[in-house]
């Protein structure tokens, strides 16, 4: 049985588009998946709809087995999730926040006491454990937020765009974390990002979300194989020798977009195109002001699926919330 | 756990988490008891005069006056209970809260939980205030017990109308644009004067199709007059009308608000 199950999935507000158009998706059991996209593509408004916290316009889903329209309070038993922005109470401390938690969901004495002080020393809290979260760091309200979210033992956690505004340094903590409870305790993640690297390093599988579609789906691995090859991007010294550029580079590999003052090629047979690209410049007489050779990535992933790259491509309008 | 049980346990620690975050607010609480406490010694010193207009009940102005530091309280319980659920809402934390098996019911009955709370606080300030001022309440032990029933009626009813603005809204900024209004509506009331004295036509007839005139006369029935049996009833009578149109409301926006399946 899936973890998550996804079959035309739609949320439409009464004043906007279509914020989650259709999808078709499937998460297994202890897997981590990634749900990578720009602002607005959607990504929130699913995870708000697989944590039963907003109906579905139309469509269905299942989590842990569990439909998320008709037995809202069973998805719920079975899930934890940290949505955006720790939402916490600034007035209380960390281990109150525990209490709290673990109170609405049923457990009590020792068992509460235990297993809060378990999650406050996994995620590097107990000395900061009575302390009001007012004076926590960024960092520290997110392994807060996903301590509250392990509470109960969840079978499925929904972490949305969990290291946003964080530093690298607890970034990387939250992600070994997140890795540790898909090896180690058989935890599904489902994990919305819009950062690259994250979906790149923590996910199994990764589906690719833009304008409420999943517009590509699979392992991080497969889909830049599927993009295929190396691309380089070349930036001239003199922007008037721009379109030159791009008749000198094209016998090397297929254009690629870029944000204007460079030239791109996926290249036809990799990197060893490269010095025949500098010698067809050099003949050419353009001077060469940066050169780039890339590895596919999931950018270029994205590129290729919507004609944009992701980094940017956010349409400031955030996704609609309920 | 029967389900009874379930919600009595929710209810609690909603509202314990309501009063933790009330008392850790100096700027929450302080004004709240601050500032009725020095209204009532100003106007009492201020509008002594009164006390010599025929008609007037026998007893000083200070006395006369008490019973308006309740409704003061009552109209900052407004403020508290519905101000921070709205910052809940706007943070995020009513979701967070929502993922849990919560009853809906227990947002409401938690924050206004937390509220009464707040409300037997502040009375019992007031009332300290009140006796160190040289106060003394007429109906004795059994009265300053039917005051503190009073202020829990309406720590619930005003609390309730402030919970309904916040979950219509989720906007603090809404729920506090709710106190100014009501204290126009304190001061068009019998705070200053009996109803007979007020001189002015409008005023009278506004201060007798005002609610708040009969509970800031139920309470001040107890603490001037003695048992009086009919202002105590109607007082009573509109502050749990209040209580339940509140939660009524409060329900109704909840619904709208939860939108979880």
């Amino acid at each position: 049985m899936a973890a998550i199950e996804v079959r035309g999935l739609v949320r439409e507000f009464k004043k906007g588009p279509r914020a989650v158009d259709g999808i078709d998706l499937d998460v297994a059991e202890g897997e981590i998946y990634g749900f990578l996209g720009p602002n607005g593509a959607g990504k929130s408004t699913t995870v708000l709809m697989l944590t039963t916290l907003l109906p579905p316009t139309a469509g269905s889903a299942t989590v842990a087995g569990f439909d998320v329209a008709t037995q809202g309070a069973q998805v719920r038993s079975v899930i934890g999730a940290a949505l955006q922005e720790a939402a916490l109470d600034r007035f209380l401390t960390g281990r109150e926040h525990m209490r709290l938690q673990g109170s609405l969901h049923g457990m009590s004495g020792a068992d509460l006491r235990q297993r809060s002080d378990d999650l406050l020393e996994r995620v590097g809290l107990t000395e900061a454990a009575d302390r009001k979260v007012g004076g926590y760091s960024g960092g520290m309200k997110r392994r807060l937020d996903l301590a509250l979210a392990l509470l109960h033992r969840p079978r499925v956690l929904f972490l949305d765009e969990p290291t946003t505004g964080l530093d690298p340094q607890s970034r990387s903590a939250l992600w070994d974390e997140v890795a540790r409870l898909s090896r180690e305790d058989g935890v599904t993640v489902f994990l919305t990002t819009q950062y690259l690297e994250e979906a790149d390093a923590l996910a199994n599988r990764v589906g690719i979300i833009d304008h409420g579609h999943i517009v590509a789906e699979g392992t991080p691995d497969a889909l830049k194989a599927e993009v295929g090859r190396s691309s380089l991007e070349i930036e001239p010294h003199d922007q008037t020798q721009l379109a030159a550029l791009e008749s000198a580079m094209r016998p090397f590999g297929e254009p690629v977009a870029t944000r204007g003052t460079s030239a791109a090629i996926r290249l036809h047979e990799g990197a060893g195109d490269v010095a025949g690209v500098v010698r067809a410049l050099d003949q050419a007489g353009i001077q060469v002001h940066q050169l780039r050779l890339r590895e596919p990535s999931l950018d270029d992933v994205f590129l290729d699926k919507t004609g944009r790259s992701l980094e940017g491509s956010g349409d400031d309008e955030a996704d609609a919330e309920a | 756990m029967s389900d009874g049980a379930v919600l009595t346990r929710q209810v609690a620690v909603i509202a314990e988490r309501s009063v933790r975050r009330t008392f850790r607010q100096p700027a929450a609480i302080v004004p709240a008891i601050v500032f009725p406490i020095m209204l009532l010694f100003v106007t009492a010193g201020g509008l002594r005069a009164a006390e010599s207009l025929p008609g007037f009940p026998d007893v000083s102005y200070f006395d006369f006056a008490l019973a308006v530091t309740f409704m003061q309280g009552a109209i900052f319980a407004t403020g508290g209970a519905g101000t921070d659920l709205a910052t809940d809402i706007e943070s995020g934390f009513l979701n967070r809260l929502s993922l849990t098996p919560m009853r809906g019911s227990a947002v409401i009955l938690g924050q206004l939980g937390g509220a009464i709370v707040l409300g037997v606080f502040q009375a019992t300030c007031y009332l300290a205030a009140g006796f160190i001022g040289g106060a003394t309440i007429a109906t004795g032990v059994g009265g300053v017990l039917a005051i503190y029933a009073l202020v829990v009626l309406m720590a619930i009813g005003f609390g309730a109308i402030g919970v309904a603005a916040a979950l219509r809204s989720g906007n603090g900024e809404v729920v506090q644009g709710l106190f100014p209004i009501l204290f126009v509506l304190l001061f068009l009331s019998t705070i200053n004067l009996p109803l007979e004295l007020i001189p002015v036509d409008w005023f009278r007839w506004a201060a007798t199709v005002n609610p708040i005139t009969y509970l800031v006369d139920a309470v001040r029935s107890l603490i001037i007059t003695g048992w009086d049996a009919q202002t105590l009833l109607v007082g009573f009578a509109i502050a749990g009308a209040i209580a339940v149109l509140g939660i009524a409301a409060s329900a109704a926006a909840l619904r709208g608000r939860l939108q979880r399946t």
